[in-house]
């Protein structure tokens, strides 16, 4: 009876028709497709075609300036890869501001949501509003803000070091190895989102846990450890999958503030500067499409590993996730 | 060492002890997260104070005062004196002109009494502090408007955004509508690819993209930069159908009854009792129009006349790198509008956050 119900009123699962109800069935089937068009047809043109697409022209020559002399060339623009030597040099970039941008882009959220989360924090709303603010600032105004506050002479952050610690502080922007740190600095003004889903998250752990955990004598730092952070694992998992993927798609920040001249050095020479180099600016279309298919086979190891990890680590209340 | 110092405190009342212990935890936390927050929120306070700068005054603030100030000067006998302020042998401090400056002792003037006779004082005149006071110059703001032609890029901004808002709320709406309420077959796999285009990079789709744009002559023109929005996204779509499924289904049954096809059961039934969220999909997306960089970047590096806001800016940017004061005020002209809408709308921001990535 629920089943028939549901088929006619277009119930979460699809269900075979029963009764006798099966033109309305498949006319609610019809209606279905019809508002799922926009995305069947935007997915078939934006994604599978395009995609189909770059994976040919990984095979060819093909550039938009010089279209005449397009041909298929094998597998040549992959032998290129390994020869562009800035396609090593630009995974490490972004392999080095990884290692120090991906345990604080996941570690601060938590802290702060715990903060904010405290029941001895007065003015809960005022506070929560305000660290997410910055997350709404267009990107291209954070990093000039950044620009200026990490100055070398006139900058705070070096006048607060020079003020409070008697230290004359780094060339944040202008030294190969200082740029990263300057780097995480601008990208904490984007920990709103983080922070408020495992805010979220926290405040939907069942409050008997800690009071049975109090019951036993754990202590508060014994509590968030052994209650707070596995119940809220599946948002450390999803903010983890997230950092991820921006990492590998990390441009506009290194891009606004040095032009994609990848200076001091080679420093800011991320991937996707390369990529958007060689494809944009020498409208290199076939060694460009290759970049961005290694770029994908990257993006698809590190997303299937994080996922196989996770049921060692990330905990699902109830039955099925 | 707590025991102690509670014995020690044995002779206050019990419940006085653990009130007052309370408020302390109160004023300590609210205190601590009072500071993180100055510091997270102080680079606005620079760029604002930066913004009202001359140049000379930037420069000046790397070892003066962080506020615009300009140093006080006496005229006297026809010279500029700068005034500075001149710890004495005395112990008194005073405000005075340096007439005659030298290595190691200097002469000074009281600027209150020119007719006394001048003072030496011993000591190094650089160390000394000059007397300031404010000079904002507000009219930074009018030249950044005017040479990075705010009133064009805010026109385009507002059209990309606008068209790509109808396009992305009409397809999102009627895609959420499919999955919350139709029996498609095998949903739940194409929910799945649809969630899954959240992880794909985009570079891969972009190369084609750019060369079919290119060739049929969409680059250099706002259609890359609105067209797609017609074709719904994975996460308004996700947020929007979330909403749909807790709506009672009574309302739309009773209108079929009453002979209503989907179609108007959506219009006349599901959008009217969706506002928060469909507000909430309509505030990201001009946010998003605002921020974005990457495309419109791509899209229109050939013809300026149609850049947004961001692109424009930060073209402007380049050109005038040695204006710090510049770059600083376009930099709140561009988040002005942004943020006073989160300030107007958070609760619908924060609300359509925490759909997204918890229930995910």
């Amino acid at each position: 009876m629920k089943q028939v119900l549901e088929s006619v009123t277009g119930g979460q699962r699809s269900t075979l028709p029963v009764s006798g109800s099966s033109g309305q069935l498949r006319q609610r089937r019809l209606w279905g497709w019809f508002f799922l068009s926009p995305w069947i047809i935007g997915f078939l043109a934006f994604t599978i075609m395009p995609m189909a697409a770059s994976l040919v022209f990984s095979f060819m020559e093909f550039n938009l300036a010089n279209p005449d002399e397009t041909r298929f060339i094998g597998l040549d623009n992959y032998q290129n890869l390994l020869d562009d030597p800035l396609v090593g040099v630009s995974l490490m970039v972004t392999l080095r501001f990884a290692v120090i941008a991906l345990p604080i882009g996941l570690i601060l959220p938590v802290l702060l949501a715990a903060l904010l989360n405290s029941e001895f924090l007065v003015g809960k709303r005022f506070f929560r509003t305000l660290f997410y603010m910055p997350y709404i600032v267009p990107i291209v105004s954070a990093v000039y803000i950044w620009q200026g506050m990490l100055g070398t002479e006139t900058g705070w952050i070096n006048r607060i070091l020079d003020w409070v610690f008697q230290v004359d502080g780094p060339r944040w922007l202008d030294d190969s190895t200082w740029i990263y740190p300057a780097l995480v600095i601008m990208g904490l003004w984007g920990i709103g989102n983080a922070y408020l889903i495992t805010l979220a998250s926290m405040q939907g752990v069942p409050t008997q846990l800690y009071e049975a955990a109090k019951v036993d004598g754990a202590s508060g730092i014994r509590r968030f450890f052994s209650i707070t952070i596995p119940m809220i694992s599946p948002v450390i998992f999803y903010n983890l999958i997230l950092s991820v993927i921006g990492l590998l798609r990390y441009f506009e920040v290194p891009f606004i503030l040095k032009q994609g001249t990848g200076q001091p050095g080679q420093a800011t020479m991320f991937y996707n500067i390369h990529f958007y180099k060689e494809t944009f600016v020498f409208l290199n279309m076939g060694y460009g499409s290759t970049l961005a298919w290694l770029l994908f086979a990257i993006t698809m190891v590190l997303t299937v590993l994080i996922f196989a990890s996770a049921r060692y680590w990330v905990y699902y209340a109830g039955e099925d996730r | 060492m707590a025991v102690t110092a509670q014995q020690q405190d044995s002779s206050l009342s019990p419940v006085f002890d653990a009130d007052f212990r309370r408020f302390g935890m109160y004023a300590t936390v609210t205190l601590f997260a009072t500071m993180i927050l100055v510091a997270f929120l102080m680079p606005f306070a620079y760029m604002f104070l930066t913004s009202f700068k001359t140049k000379d005054q930037i420069v000046d603030s790397a070892t003066g005062s962080v506020l615009p100030v300009t140093n006080v000067t006496i005229d006297y006998e026809g010279e500029e004196l700068p005034l500075l302020i001149v710890p004495l042998e005395d112990g008194t401090v005073q405000e005075l002109a340096l007439l005659d400056s030298g290595r190691r002792d200097s002469t000074f003037i009281d600027p209150e009494n020119l007719e006394a006779a001048p003072i030496e004082w011993e000591g190094r005149w650089r160390t000394l502090s000059p007397v300031t006071r404010p000079e904002w110059h507000p009219e930074n703001y009018a030249e950044a408007w005017e040479i990075a032609d705010f009133p064009r890029l805010l026109f385009n901004t507002v059209m990309i955004a606008f068209f790509g808002l109808v396009g992305t709320l009409i397809s999102c709406v009627m895609v959420a509508y499919a999955f919350a309420r139709f029996p498609i077959p095998a949903k739940g796999f194409i929910f799945m690819v649809l969630i899954a285009t959240i992880i794909m990079p985009r570079q891969v789709m972009l190369v084609p993209l750019f060369a079919f744009f290119s060739t049929i002559g969409w680059t250099g023109t706002w259609l890359p930069l609105i067209v797609p929005h017609f074709f719904a996204n994975a996460y308004n779509v996700f947020l929007l159908r979330q909403y749909f499924l807790q709506l009672p289904r009574d309302l739309d049954e009773a209108a079929m009854m009453d002979g209503a096809n989907p179609l108007q059961v959506l219009l006349f039934v599901i959008v009217p009792q969706s506002w928060p969220v469909i507000i909430s999909v309509a505030l990201f997306h001009i946010v998003f129009a605002w921020n974005d960089y990457f495309e419109p970047l791509i899209y229109t590096l050939g013809n300026p006349d149609i850049q947004p806001i961001a692109v424009g800016i930060q073209q402007f940017n380049f050109r005038y790198a040695q204006q710090p004061q510049l770059i600083q005020a376009t930099a709140l002209l561009a988040m002005l509008i942004p943020v006073i809408m989160f300030f107007l709308a958070q609760r619908f921001f924060m609300r359509g956050v925490v759909i997204t990535g918890v229930e995910k």
